[in-house]
């Protein structure tokens, strides 16, 4: 699929979106505001970004606790993810579930999760909901390095050769299982040899170079539409921020984070290809800062002006309400 | 004697017992942290820095950060400690035992009785527990009614530093699998904590409060909103005995059974859910051998039958409070049969 200029502008905005929104928590976080644990997902955006512009809104998406950007690329309303993570009414959750629970089942957005690998099985159930309705629909795991050495990561990859799903396994490798390095906690050298040991193709790309991203997640996604079968992806990233906001991250050096901040920025880079090669303007990339920095603005304001859930609210929907 | 924090206490009871028994281990996910990262080593000394400076004195070999596996972390840690060693493993927010019960529940629970008596399985579990920490539904449950219900195992939920530091001696020197539920609002409370190391025997409850007009029993965070309202009402002439068993397993129910015979009233406060919860199994105990004493019907003070919620005024909604204790308290006083 080429990339159109409205392509462009949309990934561009999606992850504009996800940096805005992550860099504004992080501020907010420090500043009180924000209750419980957060954990963000700046640095990561052309990982999600350049996936999800493969999928239509009825294709689902498994997600981690990091999962602020996965909603975002998957077209997640803004404001009511903010509500949400300020556990508001009005909340994509209605202020039940937070940050690390937030969801939009009919976005196709499955689920943030608490479990480290808890969502790996049910991307793969969300495709075999569409192979036996014959949907066409495609289903997408993101999982990070933590969760590929999980069981059930290693269980929903191999059930999903066995039945032969439309399943896609991304593995953000971001460097760091919380507070602990990749090189000590995976054993493999590569975390996408491991998907071909359970018999499906897995590439490894850079996860900050959002064509590469995007190139990698079409070919995974159409063959999966296709009937395929299940790939996998890992996409070699770095985190800006820490594991949870709080994070001194001492685990890391001081210099590391500055330093691929300038390296490895995948806004960055992104910005430096649509210009150079004359697809897109500066301006036309400043205006869409602009405006998301206002709908982050709007979107914060309408959060903390917002109510928290009533009373009334903490024992509905522990089940589905017969009439 | 110093006053320690909660966290202090079972730091220096993870060093003391680690230094008088060299199989003593502990392995867990970031229980050191740093280990492949560009920056220190036991950067986080555990998610919430009960295990700190551990990895300093004892090494590697002896303080192993594990990759986040619960499975293999649970399963490797029973192996090991009927295989020689003495591990406390940690599971870091309790509600991950889903990831791994069945290494917890069907293979360390039971070796010892599957075997014929031939296995010891000196393995203990540490892990967080409770609800008040805005982390919703999958970090704040207690879930310890789930590990009592199992044979074999062994669980503890001390309620302050100082039965802190003797329940975990107990647990690392006992032969069996214990879970050892520390709640996570408990880490900065302080109490008086002797230097020296010291085990509290498990089953034995303590009186944290005497008094003659109702019982309330009581576990881990919840023992101190017992005590408040038992101190409030002291100043109406209200005589409150507050009972924290320590241990739901094995559990002192002679001290229960006793205050209810001698006070004929009691109140139940567990941060579960109700239903399968030590409420209802003490409850049942009372009711099944102190039936003839009791002048009002039994109240247990619950969470309601929810997963926790995010929104911080329905999780405070959600967490028996002392009002809510208070409340019970005033009610089976009030009751006229």
């Amino acid at each position: 699929m080429q990339l159109s200029r409205e392509d462009l502008l949309d990934s561009y905005r999606r992850m504009r979106t996800i940096r805005a929104f992550e860099d504004r928590l992080h501020d907010e976080f420090a500043l009180g505001g924000i209750p419980g644990f957060v954990h963000l997902y700046a640095g990561q955006e052309a990982c999600a970004v350049g996936m999800c512009m493969n999928l239509t809104d009825e294709d689902m998406i498994g997600s981690t606790h990091r999962g602020h950007g996965h909603c975002i690329a998957k077209g997640c309303d803004v404001e009511a993810m903010m509500l949400e993570i300020y556990g508001k009414k009005g909340g994509l959750c209605g202020g039940k579930g937070g940050s690390m629970h937030i969801a939009d089942l009919s976005k196709g957005m499955l689920g943030a999760n608490g479990i480290v690998g808890g969502n790996p099985p049910l991307a793969v159930g969300a495709a075999l909901a569409a192979k036996t309705l014959n949907t066409g629909k495609v289903a997408v795991s993101f999982a990070g390095d933590g969760a590929s050495n999980q069981g059930t990561t290693f269980e929903a990859m191999n059930m999903a050769v066995v039945l032969q799903l439309p399943v896609i396994f991304v593995v953000e490798n971001n460097g760091y299982g919380e507070g602990t390095g990749v090189s000590y906690a995976v054993g493999a050298k590569d975390i996408a040899q491991r998907a071909a040991a359970f018999g499906m193709p897995g590439v490894s790309v850079d996860g900050s170079d959002f064509f590469t991203v995007h190139e990698a997640a079409r070919e995974a996604v159409e063959r999966a539409r296709a009937g395929g079968g299940p790939s996998a992806i890992e996409m070699r990233i770095t985190r800006y921020y820490g594991h949870f906001e709080g994070d001194p991250q001492l685990y890391r050096a001081a210099d590391e984070v500055p330093g691929l901040r300038e390296t490895l920025d995948c806004l960055k880079k992104f910005r430096q290809r649509v210009t150079e090669s004359k697809l897109l303007d500066m301006s036309q990339l400043d205006t869409i800062d602009a405006e998301v920095a206002a709908l982050i603005d709007r979107a914060v304001a309408k959060a903390k002006a917002a109510e928290f859930p009533g009373a009334a609210d903490l024992t509905t929907d522990v089940y589905v309400k017969y009439a | 004697m110093a006053k320690k924090t909660f966290r202090q206490a079972i730091n220096e009871t993870l060093f003391q017992e680690m230094r008088r028994d060299p199989r003593v281990i502990v392995m867990g996910e970031d229980v050191a942290g740093g280990q492949g990262g560009s920056g220190q080593i036991d950067a986080y000394g555990g998610p919430l820095g009960v295990t700190k400076g551990l990895i300093g004195e004892f090494g590697a070999s002896r303080v192993i950060d594990t990759p986040i596996t619960e499975s293999a972390i649970m399963g490797a840690a029973a192996g090991a400690a009927v295989n020689g060693l003495r591990p406390v493993a940690e599971l870091m927010f309790v509600d991950f035992f889903g990831v791994c019960f069945d290494q917890i529940y069907n293979q360390a629970a039971k070796f010892r009785y599957m075997f014929g008596g031939k296995a010891k399985t000196p393995l203990v579990i540490r892990t967080t527990i409770g609800a008040g920490f805005r982390a919703a539904a999958q970090h704040s449950q207690t879930l310890y009614p789930i590990f009592t219900h199992v044979p074999g195992l062994k669980v503890v939920i001390p309620s302050n530093a100082y039965d802190a530091k003797g329940l975990l001696t107990q647990a690392i020197r006992d032969d069996d699998p214990v879970i050892f539920c520390e709640h996570k609002l408990l880490y900065d409370t302080t109490a008086d904590v002797p230097d020296d190391p010291y085990a509290i025997p498990f089953g034995e409850a303590e009186i944290t409060r005497d008094g003659d007009d109702v019982a309330i029993v009581a576990f881990g965070r919840m023992v101190h909103f017992a005590n408040d309202v038992a101190d409030k009402l002291a100043k109406e002439k209200i005589s409150v005995r507050v009972i924290d068993p320590r241990t739901t397993s094995p559990l002192d129910e002679d001290t229960i059974i006793e205050a209810v015979e001698d006070t004929g009233r009691l109140v139940v406060v567990d941060e579960s859910p109700p239903r399968c919860s030590i409420a209802r199994d003490i409850a049942g105990l009372a009711a099944e051998h102190a039936f003839g004493a009791l002048k009002a019907p039994i109240a247990q003070v619950t969470c309601p039958h929810t997963p926790v919620p995010f929104a911080p005024p329905l999780e405070d909604l959600y967490i028996p409070s002392p009002e809510k204790i208070e409340a019970a308290v005033r009610r089976v006083l009030a009751y006229k049969g």
